[in-house]
């Protein structure tokens, strides 16, 4: 075995231990410098992008990848179920962790300046690590006890990290907000793990769904994971702790905030569409367990969109504005999500065809997280920038930025044009896939899905006209340009969203695809552990 | 936060040794006994937080920095997660129980049954038990002594 194989044998843990080892080191070791700090971190979090990579190529080649804690074998000592903590990583997983390593690197490099004039920036750092720590763990587990306990650690990284200007009191209350929501949430995971664990003696999940049965608890267990993850990720009617905390955490702080979230709904997608996935389409009740699923997530969905477009086109704060925006985006991902398993239900007896463009409006939901995480991710990054600048959120006291802050300026209306989904940028291509498909799953949705993007632009030229353009305010006339490390992070982001935007036949190929077919094909995920080595 | 009465210090003074004791015991034993590197922690954390009450917090503060807590909790961590990279390094797999049944320390095979209770065995568990409890001691410590600096700088402001 040569050293490039066993780096990728070894891949799985190390992706996970090195951010930990780094988050725990950092304290001691910014006892030296700070750049010596800032820099051992960004290249401890290169080190693990380098893993990324390497993991990344061999699960897309060869297929799915386990790694057993602490040995080789999965069933040690006669055993019939595995019992040691397993890591189970499929082509989805890598979707995520992929788009996880460049929020995590792009957000080390915003903060690099953004919060150099802050105090406790070791603590600062050794938390944004234990939460790219807790999200990875998150995205690679294939054991449901080991997920939870991942969650929990990135609900607390979260709520530290939110409360991190403690002497104002909205980021305080933000932060009190997420801890009580997201405890509760947690809480039902725990009562559903512990009913699978009651009924299975398992906690590995390719384990218990091999051996799902659809009984009453299993019906309830579904409804609390899915209720669980969907407060994790802000879906609409739970949403209310994310425009708090997205709009009153540091800028840096929400870029990473958005990888957490979406690595809730992720979880939502794994207890879908790999636990239950053998049993949406169970024919012992009057319809099928996949399509009233769909028809709530998907209900759920438009109500996120309505909810997030209309609130943040009265708002006057651009941040909270923002972060309406990000709940109207995580529901263009769930009405995605759910029009596929309409799709799916509906396809059944002979219409084949609803399973075609239920798989495309699954592409358009995944390839839309990473889109959305970019695209949201950017305005923040150019929300901070300008806070950084003035010291201001409020649109009323800004205006005629962009004679001053030209790069912030493009930046801003890269950013602009990819959320509400115009041609040359990423969020045309995932949204148009969405639109196409919805459209034969009902074409209701798809028009609501066109109207509020739509009314995404209006917002955001709005804000574009009263922030940057406009005459000049005496007050901001000595406004400079932000550092040159803000810049990098965020011409980073532009690049890779209009590279996305201009060659999306490359993602959509190399990673979305292969993520959709993950997703959708339960039997390999559970026969590698269950079945067969 | 001022000191207690003469009866509180010297009754804190008299437990003080076996709630130690009885919490390092906890910690070394759990690989054995129920308990661990947590639960010995917590024991041994709240001892040292009886002194605090007891002798209030600016005599803990005299004897006591909060930087070299914090250092000490970092090297719990540390400690834990160098024990599982050292099962990478030796055993070949992440978190491998690298030490047990081997060695010159750990190369015992405990007999089944009620006896004595074997100290050096399970390999790495103990290692791990004491990393977490170096931890915990520290975390569980600077916590209330930094409450206990918040409630002292109100008390200092009157």
């Amino acid at each position: 075995m040569n050293w490039f194989e066993l780096i990728t044998l070894h891949s799985p843990p190390l992706i996970v231990a090195v951010p930990l080892l780094t988050a725990f080191l950092t304290p001691l070791v910014s006892k030296i410098n700070e750049i010596v700090r800032n820099l051992f971190v960004l290249i401890m979090l290169c080190i693990t992008g380098l893993l990324v990579l390497i993991l990344g190529y061999d699960v897309l080649t060869n297929g799915i990848r386990t790694y057993v804690f602490g040995g080789g074998a999965p069933l040690p000592s006669g055993m019939n179920i595995p019992v040691r903590i397993m890591f189970e990583i499929d082509s989805m997983t890598i979707f995520m962790v992929i788009i996880t390593i460049i929020l995590a690197i792009i957000c080390i490099l915003y903060s690099w300046s953004f919060m150099k004039d802050q105090d406790g920036l070791d603590k600062y750092y050794t938390i944004i690590l234990l939460l790219v720590t807790s999200i990875f763990g998150m995205e690679l587990t294939g054991d449901l006890f080991n997920f939870f306990v991942f969650l929990e650690i990135s609900c607390i990284t979260s709520c530290a990290l939110i409360a991190f200007y403690v002497h104002k009191k909205e980021s305080l209350d933000a932060a009190f907000k997420y801890i009580v929501i997201s405890s509760i949430g947690a809480l039902f995971i725990l009562f559903a793990i512990g009913l699978l664990y009651a009924q299975y003696n398992a906690l590995n999940m390719a384990t218990i769904a091999n051996a799902i049965q659809f009984t009453f608890f299993d019906k309830i267990v579904l409804v609390l994971l899915v209720t669980g993850l969907a407060m994790k990720s802000g879906l609409a009617p739970m949403h209310m702790w994310l425009p708090d905390a997205y709009s009153s955490s540091p800028a840096s702080v929400t870029f990473i905030l958005v990888g957490a979230t979406l690595a809730g709904l992720y979880g939502g997608l794994r207890v879908i569409f790999t636990i239950y996935g053998n049993q949406l389409l169970n024919t012992g009740f009057t319809f099928y367990p996949g399509l009233l699923i769909g028809i709530i997530i998907t209900t759920l969905g438009v109500l996120s969109i309505f909810i997030g477009v209309f609130m943040a086109l009265k708002r006057s704060d651009f941040k909270k504005m923002i972060a309406y925006t990000a709940v109207a985006e995580i529901g263009y991902m769930f009405l995605a999500i759910g029009s596929y398993l309409i799709g799916l239900a509906l396809s059944v007896p002979d219409n084949p065809q609803m399973l075609v463009a239920g798989t495309y409006a699954l592409k358009g939901g995944l390839f839309h997280i990473l889109n959305d995480a970019l695209d949201i991710g950017l305005l923040f990054l150019v929300a901070g920038a300008v806070y950084y600048a003035t010291k201001q959120t409020s649109l009323n006291s800004l205006g005629g930025l962009a004679r001053n802050m030209k790069y912030t300026t493009i930046f801003f209306l890269i950013g602009l044009l990819a959320v509400s989904g115009m041609p040359p940028m990423n969020g045309f291509a995932s949204k148009l896939l969405i639109y196409q498909s919805t459209y034969q799953i009902s074409p209701i949705l798809s028009i609501i899905a066109i109207i509020c993007s739509i009314m995404l632009l209006a917002v955001f030229v709005k804000v574009f006209q009263s922030i940057f353009l406009g005459p000049e305010i005496p007050s901001l006339k000595n406004v400079k340009e932000v550092p040159k490390s803000m810049l990098a992070a965020m011409a980073l982001v532009a690049c890779i969203i209009i590279f996305i935007g201009l060659f999306p036949n490359i993602i959509i190929d190399n990673l979305v695809t292969p993520a959709a077919e993950a997703l959708q094909n339960t039997t390999s995920y559970i026969s590698t552990i269950v079945g067969g080595a | 936060m001022s000191q207690m009465s003469k009866i509180v210090r010297t009754l804190s003074n008299i437990a003080f040794p076996f709630i130690m004791i009885f919490g390092f015991y906890v910690i070394a034993h759990g690989h054995l006994t129920p308990g661990g590197g947590f639960q010995g922690g917590a024991v041994v954390a709240s001892g040292c937080i009886m002194l605090l009450v007891a002798y209030g917090s600016t005599w803990v503060f005299e004897k006591i920095k909060v930087s070299r807590l914090s250092v000490f909790e970092s090297l719990g961590a540390l400690g834990f997660i160098g024990v599982a990279f050292f099962g990478l390094l030796f055993g070949g797999w992440f978190f491998n129980n690298f030490l047990v049944r081997n060695g010159i320390l750990f190369n015992i095979v405990p007999k089944t049954g009620s006896t004595a209770a074997e100290f050096n065995t399970a390999g790495v568990l103990p290692l791990m038990n004491f990393a977490v409890g170096v931890k915990v001691i520290a975390g569980l410590f600077v916590i209330v002594l930094v409450m206990a600096y918040a409630s002292s700088l109100k008390e200092w402001k009157q």
